[in-house]
């Protein structure tokens, strides 16, 4: 595996991205809301079936400031992998994220979720128990809070499944994360026959951080020069500063923002009423 | 046997007298099989006659990511079919009551939703909630549009956003998932409506079939991802027969006015 990721350096830069973010020795979302808030308490549960695996969340502070956390969490090894369904969010999950979420609504916390996953469960109970609904539920909702929404794709950022936690005020994403409406396999697989396309694919889906700053959608990029901590700090700082920012707009400003930003994504096609050539 | 007298139907090989078969609102009479619809067949179906008027009809072609091919197939289909995009938007009347139509045509990329498509929803809501009138919205769709990138999946937050500020102003919306309703549509507005009616026996899911299988690595139960099982699972408010729509869809306008 190694191996692969040395000789596609500088041949691939996104296939590289990809390769980088589904690394499993890289950090989790525990990790970094472990080292970066001063208390968490994990809660659990949808209250309606289960709890899922692939999410930690809970509240914590942030120096005094109360905080939602929400987190996809993957592991470093093939059990804790396992354990946690490789990050891939059943609809129980999303439920309980938008359980918390309203939660943070009706005690006026900000929300922070931590976006890590290859996209939401593909399973049969997950089918029988509503994904899409989950999903869509999840954005509908997630556009009408009036506290702070921040989320930060850590790792892999996959279609629906990402999204889910990824209305936000601010979106943010670490240098070697990418952010996808399709696998690069899945893309490869359908267009081309051949998943085995998906490097060549992967460059042409603009999925890194540099590419979706460069298209407006991610607001920041955080730098993964240096270790762990190094970058956990500067994750920390970066949800600091939009807590400030925040902190200066109120409850209807902050939704207003949070839906204006989507809306604005396709807002200056132009439509007329005769067919033109072009 | 002259091709114009008789259809045979996709499903079952059955040949049905065309007439028949048109009656029967596209339905095979012997096996019971739902031939998807174009938008021209389902708006004739559903709204009263004469009444629609396009909203945003046309858009130029948009490649936001400059994914390669693209273009080209975007102009096969168009100069293939009546479609430059996947779902048309409109005023028009049902059972004399006055509405915001989507209707949604797989013959363009699967009906799958493009910036272009989200757009047009995301107007579709915003004129019903200017007008307030409802907005009855016909699903047939593959899901988000890969060509676009992340540009499509943007359109899953943006429409589910703009049927929520809708339904805060108190708007009524009918979602019809047809077949197929699927991916990123399905995750957004298809299942955000105030009522959700399903066609039988329509494909309707979230992860593609070979996905699960893949994943799960065993076979799928029969009905799985169909109308019926989304209903018996607490999905769907109603599955109406196609010759029943039009009359139920009317049936709900007239309690909400």
């Amino acid at each position: 595996m190694e191996k692969i990721i040395v000789e596609e350096i500088g041949i691939n830069y996104a296939w590289n991205k990809v390769l980088l973010a589904r690394k499993i020795t890289r950090f989790r979302s525990l990790s970094i809301i472990n080292s970066i808030f001063d208390s968490f308490i994990q809660l659990h549960g949808d209250r309606r079936m289960g709890d899922d695996k692939s999410i930690v969340a809970g509240i914590g502070l942030l120096h005094n400031q109360a905080v939602t956390i929400i987190g996809q969490q993957k592991g470093n090894n093939p059990d804790e992998m396992e354990y946690h369904q490789y990050g891939m969010t059943k609809p129980e999950g999303y439920r309980k994220s938008l359980r918390l979420m309203r939660q943070a609504e009706k005690f006026r916390r900000p929300i922070i979720c931590f976006i890590d996953t290859p996209g939401a469960f593909p399973g049969i109970s997950a089918e029988e128990n509503g994904q899409a609904e989950a999903i869509a539920r999840n954005l509908y909702e997630m556009a009408n809070f009036t506290v702070p929404i921040i989320s930060i794709i850590i790792g892999e950022g996959g279609s629906g499944g990402a999204l889910a936690l990824g209305v936000a005020n601010k979106v943010i994403m670490l240098e070697n994360a990418i952010y996808s409406v399709v696998s690069p396999e899945g893309c490869a697989s359908i267009l081309c026959k051949d998943s085995k396309k998906a490097p060549d694919i992967a460059g042409n889906l603009k999925i890194t951080a540099t590419d979706l700053k460069n298209n407006g959608i991610v607001d920041e990029i955080i730098s993964e020069v240096g270790e762990a901590e190094e970058i956990f700090t500067r994750i920390k700082q970066s949800i600091e500063k939009e807590l400030l920012r925040c902190s200066q707009l109120n409850g209807e400003e902050l939704r207003t923002e949070r839906i204006e930003k989507y809306r604005r994504v396709g807002n200056e096609i132009v439509f007329f009423n005769v067919k033109e050539d072009n | 046997m002259s091709l114009n007298l008789f259809v045979k139907c996709k499903e079952c090989g059955a040949i049905i007298e065309r007439k028949k078969f048109i009656e029967n609102k596209y339905v095979c009479n012997i096996c019971g099989d739902y031939e998807v619809l174009d938008f021209k067949k389902r708006l004739s179906m559903i709204l009263d006659k004469d009444t629609f008027e396009e909203t945003n009809a046309h858009a130029n072609f948009y490649n936001p990511i400059d994914f390669p091919g693209y273009l080209e197939k975007h102009e096969s289909i168009v100069n293939k079919t009546d479609l430059d995009e996947a779902i048309i938007t409109g005023r028009g009347f049902i059972c004399g009551y006055k509405v915001m139509i989507g209707i949604m045509d797989i013959r363009y990329m699967m009906g799958s939703m493009g910036v272009i498509v989200g757009e047009k929803v995301t107007r579709l809501f915003e004129d019903a909630q200017d007008d307030k009138i409802p907005v009855v919205m016909f699903i047939a769709s593959g899901g988000a549009r890969m060509q676009e990138g992340i540009f499509s999946l943007m359109q899953m937050a943006k429409t589910a956003a703009a049927v929520s500020k809708f339904s805060k102003e108190g708007g009524l919306y009918i979602s019809v998932l047809t077949n197929p309703t699927t991916g990123g549509v399905s995750a957004s507005f298809a299942f955000l409506g105030d009522i959700i009616l399903a066609e039988p026996r329509a494909l309707i899911g979230f992860a593609g079939k070979r996905v699960i299988e893949q994943t799960i690595k065993e076979k799928l139960p029969t009905n799985f991802q169909t109308s019926e099982f989304l209903f018996e699972h607490g999905f769907i408010d109603l599955i109406v027969e196609r010759n029943n729509l039009k009359e139920t869809i009317g049936e709900i306008l007239k309690i909400h006015n």
